[in-house]
């Protein structure tokens, strides 16, 4: 379970996330929704204290997630997959994470042949296509079979083959009791994956509620979604581009 | 609480597998020795050219010891990479989402870091003594038993390590290897170098990290410095206690 409770984050002038309540339970996919710059990466990566908040506070099992002894083995994040070394191997990236949060060794193969990475285990990162990079997010997510996932954008350059297989992971997951949110733009993904969905825009809560539900307004995400969010977008493209 | 073995395990493994770092060792240890031969015949031949006064003032341990500078760059470009490499390809962020505890993880850095410039230091120091002294020649080279001696060989190990880790520290901080060397190296061959031949600055200059650090590296103290082999080491030892707290703040208080 994830606990946000009244968070918020500003930056010197800009308000990224402005006192954001919602929880995540577990056993479904939550979906998190919202325009560009409406703060999803940044609540995400409070969750893992990656962003000291300005004020209020993020939860993971009701602790703060510093408190966690072996976080990896809790919470499994895919926040910017392209953050890699590029000398290092796929397999020596997953291997010092499996160390310093003692995870078996073993781990470290079964994760990546779980995302379809054992060919490029040994490779260099620098080498790596973005859809690579993303499948190496995910291994390392799912490195400490934790009970809680933060998805960002998981989608990000996967193949069709890769989609279909990460819709069925993370409903796989979620069946398993285990708490899942992901944020995606892509509303027809989000349709098919999200029981329960979570819309912010520029950093304020727009509706926390289940996924059918919020389509029956309208009779589709991406429709409802739009006329949701209309007012609370700071990045539309211009008359002309529509 | 939290794990720091786990940490320190986690800090060697990203060490270990990336190739830049295990290089600059490498080149640590072949430039230092390299130039300790250079030097050792150099002296060997022009020892018999030298002035009275030159002869008088020859220390072998001393000129020996030359090559160790421009290793030590090397060491010290380890020490920085150990950091901005995280920083640069924003592993930082996976890294501290393993250890969130910023105590922790940068205990574990520190501890590594040191742990392995230790070991390199005491490798390349010894090897460069015995080939810096061999070059130089059984009539006017000097005997690691030598009065002086011992203490110039185990202070240019420390003298080394801590300078790593100074790096470290301010690399921290600054996050850029580009703006953390561009301190660094014109600090350690120049600024150091002229203030300490200026007359009127020079009792401050010896305080500069590396100067009061490096005055250890001979067999016989100089006349003019105010601080001694040991003080000097002090006063390194404190520039690095003041780099490590302050990249522990940085590392506290800013976002990654
Ligand atoms: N370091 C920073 N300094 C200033 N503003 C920032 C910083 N980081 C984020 N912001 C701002 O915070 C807001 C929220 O950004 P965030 O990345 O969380 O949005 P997002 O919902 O993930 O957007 P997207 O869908 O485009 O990924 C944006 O307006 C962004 O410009
Ligand atoms: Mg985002």
């Amino acid at each position: 379970m994830i606990e946000i409770d009244r968070l918020t984050k500003r930056h010197r002038t800009r308000t990224a996330v402005d006192d954001l309540s919602f929880t995540v339970e577990p056993g479904r996919v939550t979906g998190f929704l919202g325009p560009n710059g409406a703060g999803k990466s940044t609540t995400m990566r409070a969750v893992i204290g990656l962003e000291r908040p300005t004020s209020g506070r993020a939860l993971v099992h009701g602790l703060p997630y510093a408190e966690l002894r072996h976080p990896l083995r809790q919470v499994g994040a895919l926040l910017d997959a392209r953050a890699l070394h590029g000398g290092r191997t796929a397999r020596a990236h997953l291997l010092g994470l499996a160390r310093g949060n003692r995870i078996p060794d073993r781990r470290v193969d079964e994760v990546l042949d779980t995302v379809g990475l054992t060919g490029a285990a040994d490779r260099r990162a620098k080498g790596f296509s973005l859809g690579m990079a993303q499948r190496l997010g995910l291994a390392t997510a799912l490195l400490g079979d934790p009970s809680v996932l933060l998805l960002d954008e998981p989608l990000n350059g996967l193949d069709p083959e890769g989609i279909r297989w990460i819709r069925g992971l993370m409903r796989g997951l979620a069946a398993e009791g285990r708490t899942v949110l992901v944020s995606s733009h892509l509303m027809d993904e989000m349709a098919l994956t999200a029981d329960h969905l979570v819309v912010i825009g520029r950093g304020r809560l727009l509706a926390d509620t289940p996924a059918e539900r919020f389509v029956a307004r309208t009779g589709s995400l991406e429709e409802a979604f739009l006329r949701l969010t209309a007012d609370a977008s700071d990045h539309r493209a211009g008359k002309e581009a529509r | 609480m939290a794990d720091l073995r786990a940490a320190v395990a986690f800090e060697w493994t990203k060490i270990r597998t990336v190739r830049s770092t295990l290089w600059c060792l490498i080149l640590c240890l072949l430039v230092s020795v390299l130039i300790a031969l250079l030097f050792g015949w150099v002296l060997r031949g022009a020892y018999d050219d030298m002035s009275a006064e030159g002869r008088a003032r020859f220390d072998p341990v001393a000129s020996g010891f030359n090559g160790l500078r421009l290793g030590m760059i090397c060491l010290v470009v380890f020490g920085v990479l150990t950091i901005t490499g995280e920083y640069g390809s924003g592993t930082i962020r996976s890294s501290l989402a393993a250890v969130p505890r910023r105590g922790v993880f940068y205990t574990a850095k520190v501890l590594t870091c040191t742990a392995i410039a230790l070991a390199v230091s005491t490798v390349v120091v010894l090897a460069t003594f015995f080939t810096a002294q061999t070059a130089i020649g059984a009539a006017h080279n000097a005997s690691i038993t030598d009065a002086g001696v011992p203490r110039a060989v185990v202070g240019s190990v420390l003298y080394m390590t801590l300078l790593c880790v100074f790096a470290l520290g301010l690399a921290t901080v600054l996050r850029s290897p580009a703006l953390t060397l561009g301190i660094l190296v014109p600090l350690f061959f120049m600024v150091s170098e002229i203030l300490n031949n200026i007359p009127g600055v020079r009792n401050a200059a010896q305080f500069l990290p590396d100067a009061a650090g490096g005055i250890i590296m001979r067999r016989e103290p100089q006349a003019h410095t105010i601080l001694t082999a040991w003080t000097g080491m002090a006063v390194l030892a404190a520039w690095t206690l003041a780099a490590l707290t302050a990249a522990h703040l940085t590392l506290k208080h800013r976002d990654p």
